[in-house]
């Protein structure tokens, strides 16, 4: 964990703003709530995470589908979270 | 930053907006040899497209008999008269090929076991002009708009479509003439505007959902297009219309189907009394979504609604066990837990009606042209101008859109305005001159939000624009609440004047962005209210506590709203291109 509390660049920001409402909510949330606590890896897997399509997204935030990568799995598991704490 | 160092690119066809209308536009002049740029704000496959699920109207007949004069007759109908006829003609008959064109261009429609298209029932639809139902919706599972959107994206990079992925546009560029030359537009990574010259511009921005405090939009739904439109002189259609769905999650706005009372779920105020009872004694929860909509509104309204605030109601699935709720709403509990940390099966779900779709917008005919008024009835297109999609009014929704033809309305009138486009290129092989002045205005817009100093925070504006709008001009409507309207917007509007940002920096300043996106958002405000309070009748989804009925003898027109306020009207186009017209009749289900 870093020492320093990092809040999301603006460019990060914008990569969370998506197609649909749920995401917006889920990922505009995770950034005031969670980003914040993340290390300096799991800040990538979420920047990796940003990359994916819209829909799988949603599957993956519903907890219809996980993602097979452990480390995406945890920071998506910290995002259902801070939606709901 | 002045004209002269103002970096230039030139296009023959400048498409602003990268969901499903855009690109099947843009897709269909970059096969043809045109020049076509697309810029979006976001990437784009995160366009609002990307949220449909439900599916896109055509009668293929693969379920049961159907024909394209049955679904014209049912979206004539659904859309209380208000729908323009030739239109909506022109978009049934066109939607069989459409599907077969989408599925050549990569989307997996879902299929039945004769290998046919599958195609599922949706409210509104029905056979042989009213009769029994029908299945009329294709869909490529539960992810038809992901599909269509992924798949036109993939076909615009192959025919070297040029994206300006992350740009914001912020106004048109015209001549005296009234010719539009293109667009000024902003890179948000650096902040610097650019100057897009086109022989052709077409607006594809979809709707303005972000305009209620409770919507079912993604954040980017701000109009932009639409108040471009607006603020470069041309008037915006039937923005009174918005389609509004009773049960969002309260406070969010995330949809909860219909399927859950029609499962049995009922609704109750802070009592705990099922108060649709004595709004709709005989369908109670299952009436109609309007008057489901407008029967929370007032229990809100006269406090008996839930929570510290009390202003959202409680849908109740309780009592029908954790076995039935887990078969047949596992996607509801979903949502409930992820969202507001509520699992249905043991508490109920707090809603309130949420905003959905904009029925208003850029005045257009079939061939996607935007038209303005000229005269006694008459129309002329504004040259070198398009619009397709949630942003453009043609109008084959009139007062209220029915499930499917949304998707259907962005590829039929996307491919219509790409065919037209390419006549036009045709014929207006050269670039006008610029008109300076007109970029001037645009440069001076970007240079209002660099004022320094103490002033209204944007953030604070845009969230009491949505408040006002939920409380003065959402699903409980009358005199009194829309006038006072009228006058909250205004002095919102006037506020935004004093509005400053407090970082002035260029690179990947978001909040500058927001800025614009209010402004449009601020003046799309004005012009749905304002058209709401000049209707005096209800129809479709405009409905008025102290007009309950629809007066087509005074009303069946199309309200035309300008920049300084005015109002006007346009008659609703009756006439079919081939068929006899559908008289208005009531519209009853």
């Amino acid at each position: 964990m870093s020492d320093t509390v990092v809040s999301a660049s603006p460019r990060l920001r914008w990569q969370c703003r998506r197609g649909m409402r749920e995401l917006d909510e889920l990922l505009q949330t995770f950034l005031e709530r969670g980003y914040s606590q993340l290390n300096d890896t799991q800040r990538m897997t979420f920047e990796r995470l940003l990359t994916t399509q819209d829909n799988l997204l949603l599957e993956y935030f519903m907890g219809r589908s996980a993602p097979k990568d452990l480390d995406t799995a945890d920071v998506v598991a910290k995002i259902r979270h801070a939606a709901c704490p | 930053m002045t004209m002269m160092k103002l970096a230039r690119r030139k296009f023959d066809t400048l498409v602003i907006g990268a969901g499903g209308g855009g690109l099947r536009s843009a897709m269909q002049l970059a096969q043809a040899d045109a020049n076509v740029a697309v810029v979006s704000k976001v990437f784009p496959t995160r366009s609002h497209t990307v949220a449909a699920q439900g599916g896109m109207n055509a009668a293929l007949a693969n379920v049961v008999p159907d024909n394209w004069h049955w679904h014209m007759y049912d979206t004539v109908k659904g859309s209380d008269y208000l729908g323009d006829q030739d239109a909506i003609e022109y978009m049934c008959r066109a939607a069989s090929h459409l599907v077969v064109e989408l599925e050549h261009a990569g989307v997996p429609f879902s299929r039945l076991d004769n290998g046919k298209i599958y195609q599922r029932p949706f409210g509104g639809q029905s056979q042989d002009f009213g009769g029994a139902q029908a299945a009329r919706t294709c869909a490529a599972a539960d992810r038809t708009g992901h599909a269509i959107l992924h798949s036109l994206y993939q076909q615009n990079i192959r025919a070297k479509t040029h994206f300006f992925d992350e740009y914001f546009a912020i106004d048109l560029v015209k001549d005296s003439d009234g010719y539009i030359l293109g667009a000024v537009v902003l890179e948000i990574e650096t902040g610097e505007p650019l100057l897009i010259e086109a022989k052709t511009t077409l607006l594809a921005t979809g709707g303005v959902g972000q305009l209620f405090r409770t919507n079912t939009n993604a954040h980017i739904n701000t109009g932009d297009g639409i108040a471009m439109a607006l603020r470069a002189g041309i008037p915006v259609q039937d923005m009174e219309f918005f389609q509004f769905h009773p049960t969002g999650i309260a406070g969010k706005g995330m949809l909860i189907t219909e399927g859950v009372r029609g499962e049995g779920g009922y609704l109750v105020n802070k009592d705990g009394e099922r108060f649709m009872e004595r709004y709709a004694p005989q369908a109670k929860d299952l009436a109609s979504r309007d008057v489901v909509s407008r029967a929370i509104a007032v229990e809100v309204r006269e406090g008996r609604g839930c929570g510290p605030n009390a202003d959202y109601v409680m849908l109740k699935l309780e009592h029908l066990g954790a076995e039935v709720i887990k078969k047949r709403l596992p996607g509801i509990r979903d949502m409930a837990m992820t969202f507001i940390g509520v699992d249905p099966i043991e508490e109920p779900i707090p809603v309130f009606p949420t905003a959905h779709y904009t029925m208003g917008g850029i005045p257009t005919n079939r061939h996607g042209q935007v038209v303005v008024p000229l005269g006694e009835g008459a129309e002329e297109p504004i040259p070198g101008l398009y619009a397709v999609g949630e942003c453009a009014c043609v109008s084959v929704h009139g007062a209220n859109r029915l499930g499917g033809n949304s998707l259907l309305d962005i590829v039929v009138f996307g491919r219509a305005a790409g065919n037209h486009i390419i006549e036009y290129l045709t014929e207006n092989r050269h670039h006008r001159p610029l008109d300076e002045g007109s970029v001037d205005n645009a440069l001076a817009r970007i240079a209002r939000w660099e004022q320094d100093g103490e002033g209204e925070s944007v953030d604070v504006l845009r969230q009491e624009l949505q408040r006002v709008m939920e409380e003065n001009c959402s699903v409980f409507r009358s005199e009194e609440i829309l006038a006072e309207g009228v006058v909250k917007v205004q002095a919102l509007a006037g506020r935004l004047q004093n509005a400053r940002l407090k970082d002035q920096s260029k690179v990947f300043n978001t909040a500058r962005i927001e800025a614009f996106e209010l402004e449009n958002l601020m003046a799309l405000g004005l012009a749905t209210v304002q058209s709401a309070l000049a209707r005096k009748e209800s129809r479709g989804a405009h409905s008025r506590v102290d007009y309950p009925d629809r007066d087509d003898e005074r009303w069946m027109k199309h309200s035309l709203y300008y920049e300084d306020g005015r109002v006007d009207y346009k008659p609703v186009r009756t006439k079919p291109l081939t068929v006899d017209t559908f008289p208005p009749k009531a519209r009853v289900y």
